[in-house]
């Protein structure tokens, strides 16, 4: 799986991006990472109890049990397609059985914070579509706006129902100490990810339900439920009845169909693709057995590009033609809405705090990974005085490509870049490494500790904002290393959050 | 001035069609240039399945063709009463920000021949007598010629191959407005040329923002700024953003298009 | 449902079905040309034109022998009815249909492609070829018992049904109209050798070696196989059965939508072609011409049925 779904479009690069970065920075030495699980004094409170129930256990039992839970994953499916390689062997992404365990308290104070900028975020959608205050304000700068791909003029002067832009979101979480969480990404626009939230905690109740009696761990299986509750709400005014659901999809061959596909079983929806939708009678309708069928709302992950080919690429297969007219009319709702791409830019990223601030009136609650905005003068002399010890991105560049990680460029590479960022200082951000806190995994030879990452998911509907006590854990298998991206052997784990 | 319009763009298919859309940007609106005394658009062998105003303001009807049918006819018809404004049609301002009109779009990219025209607003006395400057420049070096271009023929083609039509002019003049970081924009409309009733096509001409005057507009093609003959019906950034009709159909059939334009007073 | 995901069920079920009748036949052929025949490479090219293959298998080889032909049937990804390929395309209709899907049939079809394509990985030796025809004939029977044990009878069941009863229908009559000589009547050559090579890989084609013996009490005669294969409705694969299948299916449907269907008028119609009446009257008609006529009905079936329920756009 992919921290930003790439359904039809380019090849992701900010995930590779974030990958390579991660990984070598992990190579740096004499670095302290913040454990989960364990401190100097000994086990940490939330995973008491996991600890008691653990030291129980059989080794060879619960080699047995993460064998039995590999099957299982295979044989239902829960796999990814190698992107662009339709013949490539469909992946399993690994799956340990040591749950991550935030206690109520932490996720109290995260979830606050998700709840905080996720409406922030759709304010500020909502503004940069009609008045651009924010611009106006001076806030942010025009060009961050003016120079971003992913703003949709089509967009402009356009409300969707309730003002929501970004229904489902996936904040990325990192944390690097006890009382330190930072946000890594946004992902408002079509974040992918919540099925595997969803079969690891089905997993871990069917192979272990005696630890669900013991430790009480609050539910994430009303996600799907939600979800529908979610876009039902966001239905277009002028819907009558029930609002009828569907999700869209780009077709068997996408990476994240298998999620398309659970999501739209769960939520008891149709999963449609772009050759079974039309215009029919001013809305957009689907092609049944008994003819055209009316539709309401529309949980689409099919990228904006490829959304409609009448208003967009005009190559593309997957989108439905006329689809933005018939939005744009009041006639359908379409999740997550065309243009949320805006927010996930890396530049709009680093004035998160100030968005937050913009819109709410409150201080951010959750902190932003430090970024060095190189159009400042006082920025670029300090990320010039230390390219050594930074990563140093192009703010709208298609990743990989043109960066610097400091602690593994040679000296020369720092001093040919060096020129780059005084030649077009605007072009650049730069931000310190990171330290990701770790939680064990089972090893053969025991717990072994590995460095993790956090995604939770928000549900933004009219009706307020709803944030799944859980998330996607994902973990970096190899020892040391700080990847932990699917593609680069990264795994998962179920995420608990403790009732208190 | 009163004129009376009558636009019909007819599709003969060469097998019976499947299903088509067709995206329709056919009605003028208000301003103090013109007031739409009485419009229609009409729909022979399909329907108009949705209405709504455009990110630019415009009135878009998105058209069906009913299934099965050989041809499709649409028809916009109606009065509009001109007023001369000088082509200033003044601080009107949509959601879209003026920023948002100094962007190059892939039609009206300025390439260093566009930019060399741009420079010709510098060294005017005022930015007004600029643009007029600019208009003629546009228009000699690439004078008025039909058949030379197509419809999807940006700013820098045009100016290579040296001939272009009305399109084109407002496609170049906006590029190098825009070179020079004033907003511009593209419109589509009517022109009634004095010495007859059948008009060969729809018109468009460019508009630019201009400190104190608000949107002022151009006509390169006639060396002339729009006055009482002309109906202003989209706006856009360029011809592609409010081209009149675009279409989408399904099959492999092909389709043939026959347009007729009357505007008389 | 979506009209699409009709679709997809008819075809998953299609290519199901393929799948068993190709290692059916492939498992007749084997055993004809290995243990009875005169001619076996005279065998293998009967079991390729039965598959309707021959197309592509002439393009690739010259001349008939065990080792290209169960390839060829089994394995090979250029032959769009291999077991392999047909394996994939029911696995991936599955995916696309994966919502109207109980888990157990889902998982029961996931399995099979996993197994299988496993299994098919490398060429299949002589030696290994009952095991493997036998895990296809298994994991069949696999997704069948899920489907019939696990699944509502709505219209989903109905597509399900109709994919693989057409399938199977056209998969009969190839398999009888390839041997149509053999069960002409013709006195001089009842009983001889070669009859009785033909009538077992007949028989055997369908699995129904043993259960003709149990329905005739075994008097094999050209006539009574005949009749056996197309018009006994006691039979799971003759055409009768097929045809009555299809009809069943369909009213079901026309039950549920309310809606008279166009493709059940011609199912109806082949039905009542195969009802009431004596194979001695479909001798008189001509037994090709007759099968051909079939054949062709059961396409127009298939084609009514996509239009009908609104396979593609």
């Amino acid at each position: 799986m992919c921290p930003a779904e790439r359904s039809a479009s380019g090849p992701g690069n900010r995930v590779a991006l974030r990958a390579r970065l991660v990984n070598m920075l992990s190579m740096s030495k004499g670095k302290t990472y913040f454990s989960e699980m364990t401190s100097d004094t000994g086990v940490r409170d939330p995973y008491q109890s996991y600890d008691a129930w653990f030291a129980q256990q059989d080794n060879a039992r619960l080699a047995k049990k993460s064998e039995e839970a590999e099957v299982f994953f295979r044989s239902t499916g829960i796999t990814f397609n190698v992107y662009g390689d339709e013949d490539a062997e469909e992946r399993l992404i690994p799956f340990d059985l040591v749950p991550r365990i935030i206690s109520g308290r932490e996720w109290d104070k995260l979830s606050k914070g998700i709840d905080q900028r996720v409406r922030a975020i759709n304010a500020f959608l909502h503004d940069i579509y009609n008045r651009q205050e924010i611009l106006r304000a001076g806030v942010i700068p025009v060009d961050l706006i003016a120079q971003n791909d992913a703003f949709l003029p089509q967009m402009i002067d356009f409300s969707p129902p309730g003002d929501v832009y970004t229904h489902i979101v996936g904040t990325d979480i990192v944390r690097t100490g006890e009382d330190e969480f930072f946000v890594l990404e946004d992902n408002a626009r079509t974040p992918s990810g919540v099925s595997y939230m969803l079969e690891n905690r089905e997993t871990m109740l069917q192979m272990f339900p005696e630890l669900f009696s013991k430790i009480k761990v609050q539910r994430v299986s009303d996600y799907p439920k939600n979800l529908r509750k979610s876009l039902e709400a966001s239905a277009p005014k002028n819907c009558e009845g029930r609002p009828f659901v569907v999700v869209l999809t780009p077709g068997i061959h996408n990476s994240a169909y298998y999620e398309h596909s659970f999501l739209a079983d769960q939520m008891g929806v149709e999963l449609v693709e772009g050759h079974d939708l039309r215009v029919v009678d001013g809305h957009i309708a689907m092609r049944t057995t008994r003819g055209y069928r009316k539709i309401d709302v529309i949980y689409r992950r099919v990228d904006d590009d490829f959304l409609d080919p009448l208003t967009f690429n005009p190559d593309s297969m997957l989108g439905v033609p006329g689809i933005m007219d018939v939005y744009r009319a009041g006639n359908i709702t379409i999740t997550n809405a065309p243009g949320t791409g805006v927010s996930d830019d890396k530049a709009i990223y680093s004035y998160m705090p100030e968005i937050v601030e913009f819109y709410t009136g409150e201080k951010a609650l959750l902190k932003n990974v430090e970024t060095y905005r190189c159009s400042e003068a006082d920025s670029l002399k300090y990320v010039l005085d230390n390219l050594a010890d930074l990563v140093v991105k192009e703010v709208h560049g298609s990743g990989g490509y043109g960066m610097l990680v400091g602690p593994t460029a040679s000296k020369k590479e720092i001093a040919e870049f060096a020129e780059k960022l005084k030649a077009k200082p605007s072009n650049y951000i730069a931000q310190p490494t990171l330290s990701l806190s770790t939680v064990p995994i089972f090893t053969e030879a025991g717990l072994a500790p590995r460095h993790v990452d956090l995604r939770p998911f928000a549900l933004v509907s009219p009706n307020g904002v709803e944030i799944t006590p859980g998330g996607l854990t994902r973990v970096a298998l190899k020892e040391g290393s700080l990847v932990v991206n699917s593609s680069q052997g990264g795994g998962t784990k179920d995420t608990w959050v403790l009732k208190e | 001035m009163k004129l009376q319009i009558h636009h019909r763009t007819q599709y003969d298919y060469d097998a019976p069609v499947g299903y088509a859309l067709q995206k329709v940007r056919l009605r003028p609106q208000r301003s103090i240039m013109q007031e739409v005394v009485d419009w229609e658009l009409r729909v022979d062998g399909g329907q108009v399945e949705a209405s709504y105003q455009d990110h630019y303001g415009n009135h878009v009807d998105l058209v069906s063709a009913e299934i099965g049918v050989r041809q499709l006819v649409i028809t916009a018809k109606g009065t509009v009463k001109t007023h001369d404004a000088a082509g200033v049609l003044g601080r009107v301002y949509g959601r879209a920000p003026l920023w948002h009109f100094v962007q190059p779009t892939p039609l009206t990219v300025a390439d260093d021949k566009i930019k060399a025209l741009s420079g010709i607003i510098r060294e005017s006395d005022t930015v007004l007598n600029g643009m007029h400057a600019l208009s003629s420049a546009v228009l000699r070096a690439v004078p008025y010629e039909v058949g030379q271009t197509q419809a999807t023929t940006s700013a820098v083609e045009a100016v290579a191959i040296g001939k272009g039509v009305c399109q084109d002019h407002a496609n170049i003049f906006i590029a190098a407005a825009r070179a020079a970081a004033i907003p511009a924009r593209y419109v589509s409309g009517y022109l009634m040329m004095d010495d007859r009733v059948d008009q060969d096509a729809s018109h468009a001409w460019a508009e630019v923002h201009l400190e104190g005057l608000g949107w002022v507009g151009f006509d390169v093609s006639n060396g002339v700024s729009p006055d009482e003959r002309y109906v202003r019906i989209a706006t856009g950034r360029d011809a592609g953003d409010d081209a009149p009709i675009s279409g989408f159909r399904m099959g492999a059939s092909d389709e043939s298009l026959v347009v007729s334009l009357q505007v008389q007073q | 449902m979506l009209g699409k995901t009709a679709g997809g069920l008819y075809w998953m079920f299609r290519a199901l079905e393929r799948a068993e009748n190709t290692a059916r036949l492939i498992e007749a052929g084997f055993r004809i040309a290995l243990t009875r025949s005169t001619d076996p490479d005279g065998e293998w090219r009967s079991v390729i034109i039965t598959s309707a293959t021959q197309q592509g298998y002439d393009a690739k080889y010259d001349g008939y022998d065990s080792a290209r032909v169960t390839d060829y049937l089994l394995r090979d990804l250029d032959n769009q009815s291999s077991v392999l390929s047909v394996i994939k395309q029911a696995r991936d209709n599955a995916r696309l249909v994966r919502t109207a899907l109980t888990t157990e049939v889902w998982m029961a079809v996931n399995e099979t492609w996993m197994l299988l394509t496993d299994v098919l990985k490398e060429p299949v030796p002589e030696t290994d070829l009952p095991e493997v025809l036998s895990i296809i004939r298994q994991q069949s029977a696999l997704v069948r018992g899920a489907l019939h044990g696990t699944m509502l009878r709505n219209d989903i069941y109905d597509f399900a049904r109709l994919g693989t009863f057409v399938e199977r229908a056209d998969s009969t009559a190839r398999i009888i109209d390839v041997k149509y000589y053999a069960l002409l009547p013709s006195p001089s050559l009842v009983g001889s050798r070669m009859d009785n090579v033909q009538w077992e890989m007949l028989l055997r084609s369908v699995s129904a070696h043993r259960s003709f013996r149990w329905a005739t009490d075994g008097d094999y005669a050209s006539a009574n196989i005949a009749d056996f294969l197309i018009l006994d409705r006691r039979m799971p694969r003759s055409l009768a059965y097929c045809a009555a299948t299809i009809c069943e299916n369909l009213e079901y449907l026309e039950e549920e939508y309310g809606e008279r269907s166009e493709s059940l008028v011609l199912a109806r119609a082949l039905r009542a072609r195969l009802r009431d009446r004596d194979i001695a009257s479909i001798f008189d008609e001509g037994l090709h011409e007759f099968l051909s006529s079939v054949l062709g009905d059961i396409a127009r079936i298939g084609i009514q049925i996509e239009q009908d329920y609104r396979f593609n756009e």
